[in-house]
């Protein structure tokens, strides 16, 4: 690449963290420069519901690498501007301080929004929303022992909030307004593990039950539910997903489907703008369809196709989706995408311990893997799915038939 | 400071500075070396930052916890002395390390 192609990153995210040096690690000798909407170096989100609200780990402790990194590598990054259009026939980059940036190569890794949702009362002091730093922060600072929080959404989110808050000795209560958490994303068995663990924590969980409003003068006082049921709150916390990013990309005329939709070497509808990570669409190879993933591995995965597509490599994106969760002593890891399974079948036991493993099968064959304290099983667990041949349904259950010898060798 | 180094799979070496307490997973991570992902952070989820520590300093390194095993039962090419570098920490006694990255993470 000469060295004087400009290549610009919009969002310093994950992705971005791990385009701009893969970008120098694979030849890019031109400019790079991430903007950025927020004012920190990109940090690892993870812990922003875990190890950060306990305190485990501070704002330092979770940068993905430190400021000199990327001074080293010129990596060039502009905080607090959010860009606002893309000239694409002039390739130039508009921002909301009135800058303009010329670019060769545009990136789009904007990432998600939190979904909002608009009852009276969300306005008030004390209800938040956990996404970014800024909310984290904001949360940690109305943190603190036998304070009450309530949680709206049993999803990861929600249930990783409540299990670090438990661990700050507050009063937690959940409240999900489908009839079991982790609707749309476990088995009805994995969630009802994850319903008795968080039971025997202490934590209350409230289950088919839609918060309607929020009342209190100037904080929020109670969420108050549509069965008449009032919860008192020092604090609530909204957890109901995300939203891709993407209004930069559709003002451009970028095609816009459910996420930035980009093909298997990460380029969008125009060759010259990429697009990683949340923000994005893109079709699966393993499991043959469009997916628009909420994931750190994507962010990564895709980015590093991204950087190679750039550097004239073009190396297409066909990785498995893995995903984990820490809640208490649970280290669930999730490999694959169980949507459309038929059956479930259980490794360990699920009912009385906490360590088990769910296996999301459709004609004998391995969609995914939900496992629990067994890293072994996700890990095999991933190359079963990837294999893509059936399995012997009552080895698979038999916990005494290792796991290894269903992989075909 | 002590002073680690890493070898690539290619053969290129880096040899650099590492705070005491730093992860070998981060030192290869702030420095941008090719061959470590590290996808999960460090949190020992993910076995994307396998490494192979030099047979002259397997000795002098603590073990691995019964989770890290299990991952490294699971890497692509492991061997006796696999090690996971999110879960070893730099210290003064360390200075000189020779790691090892693996063809591929995956």
């Amino acid at each position: 690449m000469e060295s004087t192609s400009r290549c610009i990153i919009v969002g310093a995210s994950h992705a971005a963290a791990q385009l701009a040096p893969a970008l120098r690690q694979q030849g890019w000798t031109g400019a790079i420069n991430m903007i950025s909407n927020e004012y920190f170096l990109p940090y690892h989100r993870p812990p922003l519901s875990k190890d950060f609200l306990t305190g485990a780990k501070n704002l330092e402790s979770i940068m993905i690498r430190p400021a000199a990194a990327y001074q080293k590598a010129n990596i060039r990054i502009t905080m607090g501007v959010s860009a606002t259009s893309i000239d694409r026939a002039n390739k130039r980059l508009t921002l909301d301080d009135g800058e303009t940036l010329n670019y060769d190569k545009l990136v789009l890794t904007t990432g998600a929004r939190v979904r909002c949702i608009a009852i009276p009362g969300v306005d008030l002091a004390g209800v938040f929303y956990l996404r970014d730093m800024h909310d984290a922060q904001q949360i940690k600072q109305s943190t603190g022992a036998n304070k009450r929080a309530v949680i709206i959404g049993g999803g990861y989110i929600g249930l990783e909030t409540a299990s670090a808050l438990r661990k700050l000795g507050m009063q937690v209560t959940v409240l999900e307004a489908m009839p079991r958490i982790l609707q749309r994303v476990t088995a009805p068995e994995v969630a009802a593990f994850y319903a008795r663990v968080h039971a025997e924590e202490g934590v209350n969980i409230i289950s088919d039950v839609q918060a309607v409003s929020i009342s209190g003068e100037k904080r929020a006082e109670a969420v108050i539910c549509q069965n008449g049921a009032e919860y008192p709150a020092d604090i609530v916390i909204i957890g109901v997903g995300v939203i891709p990013n993407t209004t930069l990309a559709e003002s451009a005329g970028l095609q816009v489907d459910n996420g930035i939709v980009v093909d298997e070497f990460a380029r969008t509808s125009d060759h010259d703008i990429l697009a990683a990570g949340d923000c994005t669409s893109h079709f699966n190879p393993i499991y043959q369809r469009h997916l628009r993933l909420e994931s750190v591995q994507n962010a990564s995965d895709q980015a590093s196709v991204a950087a190679a597509t750039l550097c004239g490599n073009l190396n297409p994106y066909s990785a498995l989706p893995w995903f984990w969760s820490d809640q208490y002593d649970l280290k669930l890891q999730i490999a694959g995408l169980s949507q459309g399974y038929t059956d479930v079948v259980i490794r360990g036991d699920i009912n009385g311990s906490r360590s088990f493993a769910a296996f999301y099968v459709n004609e004998g064959k391995l969609l995914a893997v939900d496992a629990v304290n067994r890293p072994q099983d996700f890990m095999l667990g991933k190359r079963l799915i990837v294999q893509n041949s059936p399995l012997d349904m009552n080895k698979l259950a038999d916990d005494n038939v290792p796991l290894k010898t269903l992989l075909v060798s | 400071m002590p002073t680690v180094t890493y070898v690539q799979a290619n053969g290129n070496s880096h040899e650099v500075n590492l705070d005491a307490g730093s992860s070998l997973m981060q030192g290869a991570v702030d420095n941008m070396i090719d061959g470590i992902l590290a996808e999960c952070g460090g949190s020992c989820s993910c076995a994307t930052c396998h490494c192979y520590i030099d047979e002259s300093w397997v000795d002098k390194i603590t073990p691995a916890s019964e989770m890290e095993k299990d991952l490294l039962t699971c890497v692509s090419e492991p061997k006796d002395n696999s090690r996971l570098s999110c879960q070893i920490r730099m210290t003064e006694a360390l200075d000189g390390l020779v790691v090892h990255l693996p063809v591929s993470q995956f």
